[in-house]
């Protein structure tokens, strides 16, 4: 600890270069914690796909409707214990497309398949009694300042109500959260049974099941019995893992999520490269202060640790006030105005970090570190 | 004229002496190559997408979709609604004289990803009649176009490159139905290549759409005539449709993904910018530093201040500039014609299209390098005209 002044003393020598070295440093941590968050995103939460669960839609397409009345089949078959129906909604939202989903559901079943979407029990109670009520992620009704209570008039896009016009209006009953910083707290849930009554075309008709398995285990073989349950129908399925799902919706969105995370990853280790170059750079420079430092008394290990403790301390400081900053900023929310509805800085990745500016700090004061400490006195005070 | 005589003496000697300063020039020329490099490709994502929506968007046709309905798979128009249509004023007519108008089916089928094999949703368009003459960039350049009243589809080049099972001659399974693929078209790289067209007459019963379409396209007889015809179907009591020109259309329906590109181009141009700012300023700092036994030498000879400064900004500018050049021909040798798809946020569908490295990018992007240049090179270009020279020649 008494050479910490010592140390200290170095930085004050180009104050502002080694302040425009934190600040690199600063920045290339920013943009790692929105490169883990983008790349976290653009997965759209398969990590906590349910295993236990199989979505099942028709073979064709998602947007092909399926039956009512497969609920019933479906549960029949071994190995399952509870279908669910689901139905798309894309309606508009004070007349504009909304990036939040909204989703007819009948209540006590997705709930129960659900669990990672919570709801007060008053709420779930107010939801079960009311017809007309919906549910609302914490994340869209924080955007719209919904309250529980309000009513909530979305426009139809294709479900025309029966009392004609476009509107249908919901009671805002419940505000949901997620059980995972993964879960999409950004949907809003509605009764299919409302929908069902007060729709004008398509009657009887749903989106997609969501099942729950006796055994994951068997979740592939069961896939396999759905399908085979309603082969050669006019409505044929498709059944897959809610992983295999998940991750073939993200698949969609193609390789702009790869392409962006390349580019961030060449940008981080590029901002990194220079910085720590800068930081070697600074030690080179007084290579025969070191010298002077070794002929006066000074150990190798001594010499060694000092020059690393600089470029750590250098690191560290940077390192750690660029992943505040960006926790903060990817905190703030997605930069894509909704496009992205799971938008964290994942927990991993902050150790991830810290690992990186440790690494950085070694690696960057190693080299010249070692080649001062095998430095003979005699040769480096000779050194212009 | 003295400083400016002074100036151009300072740079000519900076110039010839950057062979000796290779390495801290080379990083900095590299350093903001890169940044330019990435800036312009994350951006050629949006140009890129953009152009897809701009080609398929022409102001002279309109698309009438059902009132309420924001895209053509959530529209249904009646075959009723479809005749008052086609008689609506301001439509362009054929060499027969009748209207040129396409009413039109649009369906989402599960192809598999060339690159993945997972399941995409692409997008199956039956046509009619007078589609070919409403998108007169539609070309044939592979195999045939379709039979009317046939089980044939053909494919746009871009879902032909991204999806498997559309070469050329292979048979597509969709529920029951089978359909034959007998031709690859070009679209000038609009949105219509990243989608699979066949015969609405045929599409519809295998749908189980009878009696209805999607969207009506209607070329119109000028853009002019745009408003003649929206205020027709609009006003007719019989109808209950949107009519938009397809440049408003495609416009509201690249917005989410604009937003993305946007979003992400932003967080990446702001936080390399501060951070390639912060590189130029070590780099020209250390120049400075570096040479300051030279600087006061060049004072000490009567060289002004003025001189001195602004001779460290133009050899910034000039890096820069080497930088922003080198960058932008970079991205646009790695970038341009990449072909991507993604997801359309709208309708779900698959988009294909191709990066867009074009010459307003690369002119902002070095716009941008010099930026970075100026500012990077202004303070140490001040310290330099401040050193007090005394000082600085007993510098080793």
């Amino acid at each position: 600890m008494k050479y910490a002044l010592l140390i200290l003393s170095n930085f004050k020598r180009h104050k502002l270069r080694t302040l425009l070295t934190i600040g690199s440093i600063l920045i290339a941590f920013v943009l790692f914690a929105y490169l883990s968050a983008i790349r976290r995103a653009f997965q759209m939460g398969v990590s906590v796909a349910g295993a236990n669960r199989l979505v099942v839609r028709h073979r064709v397409s998602l947007i092909q409707p399926l039956p009512q009345s497969y609920e019933r089949r479906i549960e029949q078959i071994d190995g399952v214990v509870d279908a669910t129906e689901n139905a798309w909604f894309g309606g508009l939202y004070q007349d504009k497309p909304t990036a939040w989903a909204q989703i007819a559901v009948n209540p006590p079943e997705f709930l129960q398949m659900y669990p990672e979407f919570i709801l007060p029990p008053a709420q779930r109670e107010a939801w079960f009694k009311t017809r007309t009520g919906a549910i609302a992620g914490r994340k869209t009704a924080e955007k719209y300042h919904w309250k529980v209570g309000d009513k909530i008039v979305l426009t139809a896009t294709y479900l025309r109500p029966k009392t004609g016009g476009n509107a249908w209006t919901f009671d805002l009953v419940g505000i949901y959260d997620g059980a995972n910083p993964e879960t999409d707290t950004t949907a809003f849930y509605f009764r299919h049974d409302y929908m069902d009554e007060n729709r004008m075309f398509g009657k009887g008709m749903t989106g997609w099941y969501g099942i729950r398995v006796k055994d994951p285990k068997y979740a592939e073989d069961v896939a396999r019995k759905v399908d085979a349950t309603f082969a050669n129908s006019p409505q044929e399925t498709k059944t897959e893992t809610e992983k295999a799902f998940v991750k073939g919706f993200a698949e969609q969105m193609g390789n702009i999520g790869a392409i962006v995370q390349a580019i961030l990853s060449a940008v981080f280790f590029t901002i990194l490269l220079v910085a720590g170059n800068t930081m070697a750079q600074a030690v080179r420079e007084r290579i025969n202060e070191l010298g002077v430092m070794k002929a006066i008394g000074f150990t190798d290990a001594q010499v060694l640790s000092f020059v690393l403790a600089e470029s750590l301390l250098i690191a560290i400081v940077g390192g750690l006030a660029g992943l505040g900053l960006g926790w903060m900023s990817v905190a703030q929310g997605d930069p894509t105005h909704g496009a992205l509805p799971i938008f964290f800085f994942p927990p991993e990745a902050r150790t991830l970090g810290l690992v990186i500016a440790l690494a950085l700090g070694l690696v960057a004061g190693a080299l010249p570190a070692l080649q001062a400490m095998r430095l003979n006195a005699v040769d480096a005070l000779r050194r212009e | 004229m003295k400083p400016f005589r002074q100036l151009a003496a300072l740079i000519a000697f900076n110039v010839r002496t950057l062979r000796g300063r290779l390495g801290s020039a080379g990083a900095a020329v590299f350093g903001i190559a890169g940044v330019v490099a990435v800036l312009v490709g994350v951006l050629s994502i949006g140009e890129g997408f953009r152009r897809v929506m701009v080609v398929a968007g022409k102001p002279d046709t309109a698309m009438v979709l059902r009132a309420g309905a924001d895209n053509e798979m959530t529209s249904v128009l009646l075959r009723d609604d479809v005749e008052l249509i086609r008689n609506a004023p301001g439509v362009a007519k054929d060499a027969q004289g009748k209207p040129l108008l396409s009413p039109e089916l649009y369906v989402v089928v599960d192809l598999p990803k060339r690159s993945s094999h997972t399941d995409a949703n692409v997008p199956l368009r039956g046509i009619s009649q007078g589609a070919f003459a409403i998108r007169p960039e539609v070309k044939i350049i592979e195999g045939r176009t379709f039979e009317w009243g046939k089980n044939e589809v053909i494919v746009g080049r871009g879902a032909h490159s991204e999806f498997a099972g559309t070469d050329v001659g292979s048979e597509l399974h969709f529920g029951t139905n089978v359909w034959k693929v007998v031709g690859i078209f070009d679209a000038k790289g609009s949105i219509s290549e990243s989608e699979l067209w066949s015969d609405a007459a045929v599409l519809g019963p295998a749908y189980q759409r009878h009696a209805s379409n999607s969207i009506v396209i209607a070329k119109l007889a000028s853009p002019a005539s745009f408003q003649q015809f929206k205020d027709a179907l609009t006003s007719d009591p019989k109808l209950s449709v949107k009519v938009q020109t397809e440049t408003e259309y495609y416009e509201s329906q690249s917005r989410t993904l604009r937003g993305l590109v946007t979003g992400l181009a932003f967080i990446v141009c702001s936080l390399m910018g501060v951070g390639a700012i912060f590189g130029a300023l070590n780099t020209m700092y250390t120049a400075v530093a570096a040479r300051a036994r030279e600087i006061a030498t060049l004072e000490a000879l009567g060289f002004g201040g003025f001189a001195v400064m602004m001779s460290v900004i133009v050899e910034a500018l000039l890096l820069a500039v080497a930088g922003g050049v080198l960058g932008a021909g970079l991205a646009y040798v790695a970038f341009d014609g990449y072909r991507a798809a993604t997801m359309n946020w709208q309708t779900f569908s698959q988009v294909t299209f191709a990066f867009d490295v074009n010459a307003r990018l690369m002119t902002w992007a070095i716009v941008y390098a010099l930026f970075i240049g100026l500012v990077g090179g202004f303070f140490p270009a001040i310290r330099a005209a401040r050193m007090p020279v005394a000082n600085a020649l007993r510098e080793r």
